[in-house]
């Protein structure tokens, strides 16, 4: 299973496997990481499981939608490198992905 | 003092189906809502969003299921108190006493929380020191425009709050509108009227750039703000308005001794009860084994709620199931006449 790395603002550091097909998103919450809360539950409604993502990944990850751009505008400390990790779909390509978390989500 | 069989916290889709299900089985209850209006997520959140799996019908958006379930509800005569939080629940011998931050007060032995993931908030600034001008010179919303006459306004956001208040203001103040990225989501008409408003020097924009600080003593004096690429430009201003969308918070909810588990409330499945009697949760907010927040899965809670409110209510009288096609008491409840 791909490995996804999450690192809490403070320099906390979680590396977990989470199944294809999963968002990384749901990998947080069902392993229990703090620091996505995923308020919507994934329907890109509310920017509460917002990540910050290196270049080097950034650039090899599915384009933004519209609306997911839309939703970052409202959230917390968004930078030129911020996603929505609920539109972050775990594939084999995605092994490996680090993704630090914001100071907080709202 | 207002005396309920009933007092339903959300008026969400769940809560207004759980209200329609209590008068029809004659039960009185009243509706409290944060928000202005009646709807919930779905008239916050997805209004125009079709949506697929409400049973028996094919298709319908937010604001239609909305506007039907409202429609439901006209037999009846229920009491909305919109913009308005329940801020406190306390027991108060077999009754509990409800106080909401306007100051009404509400006596009911049963409260049902339908609260989605909580309630509408304003999104913030995230420097601390905002916090000190809130409502003096930081506003989230505006409640008298005249105030901003004469002035200079520094306005956060790029979707349709913020275009509409910068040509609105334009007339009568000194504008800055500043949007972290070129694109606005507004409405593309305001995005036109804006962008002629700055060719005119009506309105001063700022692109790709974020509040980075505030200073001032008593009210505002300036604000800097920080470009994508770090340079920061220093903004004399007399008022900031953000408008940033709402989050949903759980807020007071979790002071009432309610047993929460990742912002959602533990019920059991036969009443949907928590772990205080006579409280329920309903929706989204409550969570059992197998929970699924669908809406359907809100109206089954709600009416399941509905049934066990009844001998809080009326301890001296037995609940009897009855069918709506058949049972006359509840025709008459519906003003439906044979």
């Amino acid at each position: 299973m791909p490995k996804i790395t999450y690192i809490e603002h403070g320099g906390k550091t979680h590396t977990i496997e989470v199944a294809n097909g999963l968002s990384v998103m749901e990998g947080a919450v069902q392993n229990n990481i703090p620091g996505i809360d995923a308020d919507c539950g994934g329907s890109m409604a509310c920017a509460t499981c917002h990540v910050y993502v290196k270049e080097e990944w950034f650039n090899k990850l599915p384009k933004k939608e519209d609306g997911e751009e839309d939703m970052l505008d409202m959230a917390f400390e968004p930078k030129k490198n911020s996603r929505l990790s609920c539109q972050l779909m775990v594939s084999d390509q995605l092994d490996g992905l680090v993704v630090n978390l914001p100071e907080k989500q709202v | 003092m207002i005396k309920t069989d009933a007092l339903i916290i959300g008026a969400g889709p769940t809560g207004l189906f759980t209200a329609h299900q209590l008068k029809l089985i004659g039960l009185s209850c009243e509706i409290v809502d944060n928000l202005d209006k009646i709807g919930g997520q779905c008239i916050e959140l997805y209004p125009d969003k079709p949506i697929y799996d409400i049973p028996a019908i094919p298709e319908c958006t937010g604001e239609e299921l909305t506007n039907n379930l409202i429609n439901q509800l006209k037999p009846f005569d229920i009491k909305f108190h919109l913009n308005e939080r329940v801020e406190e629940v306390k027991k108060n011998n077999e009754n509990w006493k409800v106080k909401t931050n306007k100051g009404t007060e509400f006596s009911t032995p049963n409260i049902i929380i339908a609260g989605g993931v909580g309630s509408f908030e304003p999104r913030k600034f995230n420097p601390k020191e905002c916090e000190k001008f809130e409502n003096k010179s930081i506003f989230y919303s505006i409640k008298d425009k005249t105030v901003f006459k004469g002035k200079t306004v520094s306005i956060f956001g790029g979707g349709d709050s913020a275009l509409d208040w910068a040509i609105e203001l334009s007339k009568d103040s000194k504008v800055n509108l500043i949007h972290r990225r070129d694109e606005f989501r507004g409405a593309q008409a305001s995005v036109n009227k804006m962008n002629e408003l700055v060719k005119t020097n009506k309105i001063n924009l700022f692109t790709k750039y974020q509040l980075k600080s505030v200073s001032g003593n008593e009210n505002l004096d300036s604000i800097e703000i920080e470009h994508d690429n770090k340079e920061i430009k220093n903004l004399k201003t007399d008022y900031v308005l953000g408008f940033f969308g709402l989050i949903m918070q759980l807020g007071p909810i979790a002071n009432w001794g309610l047993n929460i588990d990742k912002k959602t409330i533990s019920v059991d499945t036969e009443k949907f009860e928590t772990n205080q009697k006579g409280i329920y949760a309903v929706g989204d907010i409550c969570t059992y084994p197998g929970k699924l927040k669908l809406i359907l899965s809100g109206f089954h809670e709600g009416a399941l709620a509905a049934r066990a409110c009844f001998k809080l209510a009326k301890p001296n009288e037995k609940y009897r199931f009855e069918f709506t096609t058949s049972s006359k008491s509840i025709k008459n409840r519906l003003g439906v006449k044979e």
